[in-house]
């Protein structure tokens, strides 16, 4: 009869933090930027039906890279937390904080426990304030840490080079218009610096306005209104920053098509 | 709801313990709704009184609420019961929509009502009912759709106006000799106004307009835009208008004979 092999707790971790950090590269990346009137998420999606971000509760969104049906279980169970905790006591007592905190213990848990998989999702909780100060970003990678983040997030398999793409040109008070331009231009940058376009079929837009009137203010941009979006970007764009590069031609042109 | 009732029964409506009780039991009670439709949209009103016998228990009730973006709950019975029901409808509508992905359609709505109705059978008999009004936008026939309940959840769908609570007959009576069907949108909000008026008229527990206290009637109107409540200046303006005519008339606008 064999004897198991000895694995150090430290190789194990390492092993299970590799496995996934692989799985999270695998699929495409996706970023979360703060802009003037909210927040805005901007990733590459081609399914219409999948969605990678989605609305938690009333100022409050989600965004997922990895594996579909890890961050789908996670999605509807903060969407059960929220509704729970808006129901018992009221719909100002539910923050992304604490929202944050219940998923991060979920992932550590599930990282730690040697009879799961870990999950191959890192997730983002954004919730928008009243002002721009009041704005949260939490990112949430695979083991279950929280980094508070500010400006701009991307997660998924390119991140570090989306965010530090991102750390450069973000600044506060964009408008959405631009925002979603800077977001677009940081998705089309491949690993090896080659640039490919992103038709606006394939993105999966939505943002936190804190200027709509109703309470939810998790709202979803397609079709028409995206590609309209685009246009004033890429042309707002042009004519308010002559530094930037010719991407601002290849946008233009891409969106008009769609139209 | 599923989830709920695994998770957390004692938060739901229906899980309670009854006190055992003799005779019925004084609580709030919320009086008159009605609801008309017309081309493009449905508009859902209520009075604002709120009795407890012969007592007027709040003079400045809220009885229309938005379920969702495309529909409305007006509720007649006891006023706690009936916010409550209406909270934990709203929580559903919201929840099945975040988790699916998708609106339930007005058909699924009104259906889940009549369900949440029917549970609170048990305190209906003990005199705590709740009847409310259910109005929406069915947004996939595009027309304003309006469904009434009975006590044990029996749900049916109202053809052009309806009413509950104790100033319906009255209210009634008024719509059906207003209502046609080629309202506009102005007219129906005046229509719903004056039905209340009648109402008020003619049922004690029936609050009209409060001028002394600027209390007017809350009128909701749903559209393809969604919900939108009319502001305390539009809602005083026509009910002033109505008043005006009313010093004049009392028994208000005249139909024909024949």
């Amino acid at each position: 009869m064999s004897t198991p092999f000895y694995v150090s707790p430290q190789q194990q971790m390492a092993d299970r933090a590799e496995y996934a950090r692989k799985g999270i590269a695998r699929g495409r990346s996706l970023v979360v930027l703060q802009f003037a009137d909210g927040i805005v998420f901007v990733g590459e999606n081609p399914s219409r039906a999948l969605h990678k971000f989605s609305e938690i509760y009333d100022r409050i969104g989600f965004a997922a890279a990895g594996k579909y049906n890890e961050y789908e279980n996670l999605r509807i169970g903060g969407v059960r937390y929220a509704d729970l905790r808006g129901y018992t006591y009221d719909r100002d007592d539910v923050t992304a904080r604490g929202l944050a905190n219940v998923y991060a213990q979920t992932l550590g848990t599930i990282f730690s426990s040697a009879a799961e998989k870990p999950y191959e999702v890192e997730l983002v909780v954004a919730e928008v304030g009243v002002t721009p100060e009041g704005d949260q970003l939490y990112r949430l990678p695979h083991d279950g840490s929280i980094v508070d983040e500010h400006g701009s997030v991307a997660v998924g398999g390119n991140a570090e080079q989306i965010s530090s793409y991102l750390d450069q040109r973000h600044r506060d008070g964009m408008t959405l218009a631009e925002a979603l331009k800077l977001a677009v231009q940081a998705l089309s940058r491949d690993t090896n610096g080659s640039e490919r376009e992103i038709p606006a079929e394939r993105l999966e837009v939505a943002v936190l306005d804190r200027t709509r009137p109703q309470q939810r203010k998790f709202r979803r941009i397609v079709g028409r209104q995206l590609v309209r979006l685009l246009e004033e970007g890429s042309s707002g764009g042009a004519a308010g920053a002559a530094e930037s590069d010719g991407s601002d031609d290849a946008d233009g042109s891409d969106a008009s098509e769609e139209k | 709801m599923d989830f709920l009732s695994d998770h957390q029964p004692d938060i739901l409506p229906g899980n309670r313990q009854l006190p055992p009780t003799q005779g019925v039991i004084e609580a709030p009670h919320g009086t008159t709704i009605v609801a008309t439709t017309f081309p493009g949209g449905v508009v859902l009103a209520g009075d604002r009184r709120a009795t407890m016998g012969n007592v007027i228990a709040q003079r400045d009730i809220e009885k229309v609420f938005p379920a969702d973006e495309y529909s409305a709950v007006g509720i007649a019975g006891t006023a706690g019961l009936a916010v409550e029901m209406v909270k934990l409808f709203q929580l559903e509508l919201e929840h099945f929509e975040k988790v699916e992905g998708a609106q339930l359609s007005l058909e699924g709505k009104a259906n889940r009502l009549s369900t949440m109705i029917r549970s609170n059978l048990g305190m209906a008999m003990q005199g705590l009912a709740v009847v409310p009004i259910f109005a929406g936008f069915d947004v996939d026939r595009g027309k304003g759709r309006i469904f009434s309940y009975d006590v044990t959840g029996g749900r049916s769908e109202e053809h052009g106006f309806a009413a509950t609570g104790s100033g319906s007959v009255f209210a009634r009576g008024a719509m059906k000799k207003l209502y046609s069907e080629d309202l506009s949108e102005g007219q129906a909000t005046t229509l719903v106004v004056q039905a209340l008026y009648d109402a008020a008229d003619d049922d004690s527990a029936t609050g009209g307009p409060d001028v002394a206290r600027r209390i007017y009637p809350l009128v909701t109107v749903i559209t393809e835009d969604g919900f939108r409540r009319l502001t305390d200046e539009e809602s005083s303006e026509i009910a002033r208008l109505i008043l005006e005519r009313r010093l004049e008339q009392p028994d208000g606008p005249r139909a024909a004979l024949l």
